[in-house]
């Protein structure tokens, strides 16, 4: 069977399953490589799972923030930004029960956005990369089709609840199935009640992601949110329906 | 933008993460890699890299066989993936193409030992019809997902590889 174009490759990273599916067949496979390679070492580097990382060794007070590398202060300062921006809804040393340091809310979106940094400069126009769920977006799988990305039904495993159809940008999805109680709301330090998920669309990965987290977790008020940044809308599901706000 | 229209069709497509469209000469999408979750055993990062044992990824060397059924009508291909081994255990699919379009996928081997043969007695049917289904409904990626069953993707993956080779 001779079959035309479309490489996937996966690979395990941060703890999911990260998958490169590149479109353009004249971009080299050294470019998903070095795409990869750099994945792997923003993993090596934040992982909160390897004592030796530098977040491990910054969250144990071994290292200062002066001493920590460019990317990790480069990291925690979109981190400290979310966390205004979302009034505290967006806290990686909150996320954690223990309160300890857990910046993965911000760095795989952040690590994926690199990485696709990486594919364009080698030529790569239409490509998606589909990091646990998060989704990052380029031009086309096929000329003239646009991305078709479904967004998981809450609350069955086996269904998807809606299609995008987008040629570019990012669609991150929060959703209590995921993630149980480590999404809380710093108000009430309970899991929030409104949604059964939440999706969030836009230009960037890292702030789709980051935005999710946070809508999710300000219940009834998190599309709203969402909307008053340009170029973002949500998609909540609730039990009984399918919300949605465009920014 | 979102087509309503489109929202039925697709509630029968199930928990596929990525799906490349597998070029096949009637320009069908195929599901080819998601992980399913099952049971929720695992979570989030460190527990969920189940990859500890070195096995290369998906794509990277597929070891699948492809052996043309010898009783198949022409255009019907039967490729088995590589056995791939996780600490849950080990996970084999076959796939049998005619034409091109995937219709039916068979697990040679999965988990079977305890809770894992639990979680295997839920998973294949699902992983199954997944693939089946999804093919049709041409979603490229799903979000939001966030599953387990990576063994029997790898093996589904190599095969699907093989079968595009």
């Amino acid at each position: 069977m001779t079959v035309a174009t479309g490489r996937l490759r996966v690979e395990q990273i941060m703890g999911t399953a990260i998958g490169i599916d590149l479109r353009d067949d004249l971009v080299p496979d050294a470019a998903v490589d070095a795409a990869f390679a750099w994945l792997r070492r923003a993993d090596a580097r934040f992982s909160t799972y390897k004592p030796d990382s530098e977040v491990s060794r910054l969250g144990r007070g071994e290292l200062t923030l002066d001493a920590c590398s460019l990317e990790l202060r480069q990291v925690l300062a979109l981190a400290e930004q979310l966390r205004f921006d979302s009034r505290g809804h967006f806290d990686v040393y909150r996320h954690r029960t223990d309160g300890g340091l857990d910046p993965s809310g911000v760095v795989k979106g952040w690590a994926v956005e690199e990485a696709a940094w990486i594919l364009d400069e080698a030529g790569a126009r239409n490509y998606a990369i589909n990091a646990g769920g998060d989704v990052l977006l380029r031009g086309e799988p096929e000329p003239g089709e646009p991305w078709r990305v479904g967004i998981r039904h809450p609350l069955q495993a086996d269904a998807v609840a809606r299609v995008l159809e987008l040629r570019g940008g990012a669609v991150a999805t929060s959703g209590a199935y995921e993630r149980g109680e480590h999404i809380t709301s710093p108000l009430t330090a309970s899991a929030p009640q409104d949604w059964l998920s939440l999706t969030v669309v836009g230009p960037s990965l890292t702030y789709a992601d980051a935005y999710a987290t946070a809508a999710f977790a300000m219940g009834s008020a998190g599309l709203g949110w969402v909307a008053t940044h340009p170029g973002y809308r949500a998609y909540g599901i609730t039990a009984d329906e399918v919300r949605w706000i465009e920014g | 933008m979102p087509r309503r229209g489109a929202i039925t069709a697709f509630l029968t497509a199930v928990g596929v993460v990525l799906l490349i469209n597998f070029k096949t000469p009637s320009q069908q999408g195929l599901a080819a890699f998601s992980r399913q979750t099952v049971t929720g055993t695992q979570s989030t990062n460190g527990s969920a890299a189940p990859s500890a044992s070195g096995q290369p990824s998906a794509s990277s060397q597929p070891a699948a066989t492809s052996q043309p059924t010898a009783a198949a009508t022409p255009g019907t291909q039967t490729i088995t993936g590589p056995a791939i081994s996780y600490f849950f255990g080990t996970a084999q699919v076959q796939i049998t193409l005619q034409n091109g379009q995937i219709t039916d996928v068979t697990a040679l081997q999965l988990p079977n030992e305890g809770q894992s043969a639990w979680i295997s007695q839920q998973v294949e049917p699902m992983l199954r019809s997944e693939v089946l289904s999804a093919q049709s409904a041409q979603i490229n990626l799903i979000s939001g997902a966030t599953y387990t069953s990576e063994a029997y993707r790898e093996s589904l993956q190599a095969a699907l590889d093989k079968a595009r080779a």
